[in-house]
């Protein structure tokens, strides 16, 4: 058991940390990039691309770096800290994801190559009205005639979907299952409407009208796989909390320190104090689970319940965090000029992306009872 | 990052879980598993064969019985202890006492009282709490006054855990009331509980049980080379023995079995014809809970591979807080469980209402302790608030 990053991974973090603060330590940036379309800075996604970060999970013949999941979750991490918009998770760990675990090998040179070369921005569209989180598809159906196949139905809200170049879509197959396909952004009888979500970050309403659309890899069922990747995906997304919980923890304190009322500093009050020490026992009990997670993949663990239990955490924490920063910095929290709201916002976010803590709660409960106790260095995780 | 223990860890793992399960009598383990309090021959015989292994004290300087392990090979001890339901050694020798002398006792003090104290050979307890000092403990009152080669002592201490029992008692008492800083002013004396003048008034608490208890002193005469360290500076050995009271307090072993057994008795009792782990509510609150234990005892485990020269590391305020409340909010499921059968604490022969059933609510009540003894949970948020995050 060691759960200490190695002297590249503390440098990672660095250059990571370091380019990220140039770009958005000033959190009026932010907020401007995502006022306008895409919703983040294209200039950033090619530093991202030069620093080799749009590929680092993927193999070096697709153009990757070839590195593992400790690396994606410190990257995740350091995004939520400044709360980049750049769809990093959307992209990389979840659209390039699928397509790694998936594709061929001829697609995964094509398309991963250009993500990570920050040329082709994909996004997966999956999520549809009506359905809560499933790792299946039925409202956009596949269709093969004479040995094409197109697209119909509507996806949304699609992360990132009106941006996207490429979309990876999953659909409903003609003989039962969910399949995943290739759709280009300038593909005929594809409509997307973008909007703003409520954390800066854009969604799409995709619309397919026979939309012509290529196999990812050799066809089928791809349930598996899908739920594979949004587990991989839930526990970035762990990380990218752990980064903002810990920025909204010490902007918080910050404040207590420095704002006076009654004339005094806000943090002469036990009663706000003890509020921000729990804040801190719930982010450290969150960098645990997620760092774990991380791990339990590296070890090629069970990763969809590893997963849940991160999700499971990660969202409590996250809203215990979110809604007592605001509440620690009274009025202003509550505001879109000043810093903080912005991290609860996002954290709202992440927490219903890919299922909430009573969709992962749920998950776990419906386990209990086959097993006596947990042994997070055991199996199934280890 | 590595998730597995490495292999040398898991033998060791395996050596623990084997001499646990294989060495302590089953019976006394049982009666832990059961929630039922372990007598004091129970305590003994445990600790002795414990010692006998070297296993009572692996903390302790290796010359006085200790093992140099790593923090993480203490962990693992202490965590198998626990799963395997083996009454621990006792913490006012083993983790108390016994480091102060090692610490700050002269030779002739260690020569004289580890060996026994490692053994069991004496029972010691905690004279520290006072009517009015409880988490200001530095305001405590029992005074110690010099005359000729003796201190004599007078006050009055409290919650002394298990002093019915005790052959001596370690205490705090106030030999300089002049001290500018009540901190100081203050030294560790230690002496027998028959000494004259000690007198012992038991504290029967909500579970029916006697676990604590008040203690008098009354021109209780005790030798000069009984005190522990230096003159005025008891202060020093309380924070030191403090904050080793709080390293293993995350009981994430101990929670585990716990929950483990809240689940059987969840499958075995039936609410509308089904078992109780299958209500949504409940296998829902079970899991929210093992998550969170989860949490923990990673946290714990990255306490301990941060620790450096034994002092506790900071976070370990975090282990507290949650290990104590995880643990309150175990009992809290299991008298649920037990529902209405939860009333029946005291019956006896002629009830039906099961064992674990009747031990619910009176175990419930009684670990309401967990939040309060070892600094208590406000305590600790003093400490997390202005330690670790300045405010």
């Amino acid at each position: 058991m060691d759960f200490t990053y190695d002297s590249e991974q503390n440098d990672l973090r660095e250059a990571v940390a370091a380019l990220l603060a140039r770009a958005y330590g000033d959190s009026e940036v932010r907020r401007k990039v995502t006022k306008n379309d895409p919703g983040f800075d294209e200039k950033v996604w090619t530093q991202l691309a030069e620093m080799g970060l749009l590929g680092l999970p993927f193999a070096e013949e697709h153009g990757g770096m070839g590195a593992g999941p400790v690396e994606v979750a410190i990257v995740a991490e350091e995004i939520g800290r400044v709360l980049a918009p750049e769809p990093f998770i959307e992209a990389v760990v979840l659209a390039g994801g699928l397509v790694d675990a998936v594709g061929t090998d001829a697609q995964k040179g094509e398309l991963l190559g250009a993500l990570a070369g920050g040329t082709s921005v994909p996004a997966f569209a999956h999520a549809e009205i009506g359905a809560r989180w499933t790792a299946s598809a039925s409202a956009v159906t596949a269709t093969e005639a004479g040995g094409s196949w197109t697209l119909s139905g509507v996806k949304e809200p699609v992360p990132h979907g009106a941006r996207a170049d490429v979309l990876v879509v999953s659909a409903a197959l003609p003989g039962g299952g969910t399949g995943l396909f290739v759709v280009n952004g300038d593909a005929s009888g594809l409509n997307r409407t973008g909007y703003r979500n409520i954390d800066g970050t854009r969604s799409a309403k995709v619309r397919f009208e026979g939309t012509p659309a290529t196999q990812l890899g050799t066809g089928g069922d791809q349930t598996d796989a899908i739920e594979r990747a949004l587990a991989v995906a839930r526990i970035a997304y762990a990380h990218e909390s752990v980064g903002a919980m810990d920025t909204a923890l010490r902007t918080t304190t910050e404040y207590l320190k420095t704002r006076k009322q009654f004339g005094v500093t806000l943090n002469k009050f036990q009663a706000l104090n003890f509020r921000a020490a729990d804040m801190y026992v719930s982010l450290e009990l969150a960098r645990s689970i997620a760092l774990w997670a991380s791990v339990v993949q590296l070890s090629d663990g069970d990763v969809v319940t590893a997963a849940d239990r991160a999700r499971l955490l990660t969202s409590r924490t996250g809203r215990h965090i979110g809604k007592d920063a605001i509440q620690l910095h009274g009025g202003i929290g509550v505001t879109a000029e000043y810093k903080v709201g912005h991290y609860t916002a996002r954290l709202t976010a992440i927490d219903h992306l890919l299922g909430d803590g009573d969709f992962a709660a749920d998950r776990l409960a419906a386990k209990v009872g086959s097993y006596p106790t947990v042994d997070p260095l055991g199996a199934p995780y280890a | 990052m590595q998730l597995q223990l490495s292999p040398e860890m898991q033998a060791f793992r395996e050596e623990m879980r084997t001499f646990f399960t294989t060495q302590v009598p089953q019976e006394i383990r049982d009666k832990v598993a059961a929630r039922r309090h372990a007598s004091k021959d129970d305590f003994v015989t445990t600790q002795q064969i414990l010692n006998a292994a070297g296993l009572a004290v692996p903390h302790w300087p290796v010359e006085y019985g200790g093992r140099d392990w790593t923090p993480l090979q203490r962990h693992i001890w202490r965590e198998e202890m626990q799963l395997a339901h083996v009454p621990e050694p006792l913490a006012f020798n083993t983790s108390m006492i016994g480091p102060v002398l090692a610490q700050f006792g002269n030779q002739e003090q260690k020569d004289r009282f580890l060996a026994k104290t490692a053994n069991l050979d004496i029972w010691w307890c905690q004279g520290f709490s006072e009517p009015d000092a409880g988490s200001d403990l530095a305001g405590l009152r029992t005074t110690a006054v010099q005359d000729g080669d003796e201190w004599v002592v007078n006050g009055q201490k409290t919650w002394t855990t298990m002093g019915q029992y005790a052959d001596w008692i370690f205490c705090l008492a106030r030999t300089d009331p002049t001290a500018e800083k009540k901190q100081r002013g203050i030294s560790m004396l230690v002496f027998p509980m028959d000494t004259p003048g000690v007198t012992l008034r038991p504290i029967e608490l909500l579970d029916g049980g006697f676990e604590v208890n008040e203690v008098f002193f009354e021109d209780v005469r005790v030798p000069s080379e009984n005190l522990i360290g230096e003159v005025n500076k008891g202060w020093d050995q309380a924070k030191f023995l403090l904050g080793n009271e709080r390293v293993g307090i995350a009981r994430v072993g101990g929670t585990k079995g716990m929950l483990a057994l809240a689940k059987e008795l969840a499958r075995e009792t039936t609410y509308n014809g089904r078992p109780l782990l299958e209500d949504a509510r409940y296998s829902s609150r079970i899991a929210e809970i093992e998550n969170e234990l989860v949490a923990l005892e990673l946290t714990a485990l990255r306490v301990v591979a941060n620790s450096a020269d034994g002092k506790p590391h900071p976070a370990s305020s975090v282990l507290k807080l949650k290990g104590s409340v995880l643990q309150q909010e175990v009992t809290e499921l299991i008298v649920d469980i037990a529902g209405p059968l939860s009333v029946a604490s005291f019956a006896e022969e002629g009830s039906d209402v099961p064992d674990w059933a009747r031990v619910s609510a009176p175990e419930y009540l009684n670990y309401r302790k967990v939040s309060i003894y070892g600094g208590s949970n406000e305590v600790q948020r003093v400490i997390i608030s202005g330690t670790i995050l300045g405010l």
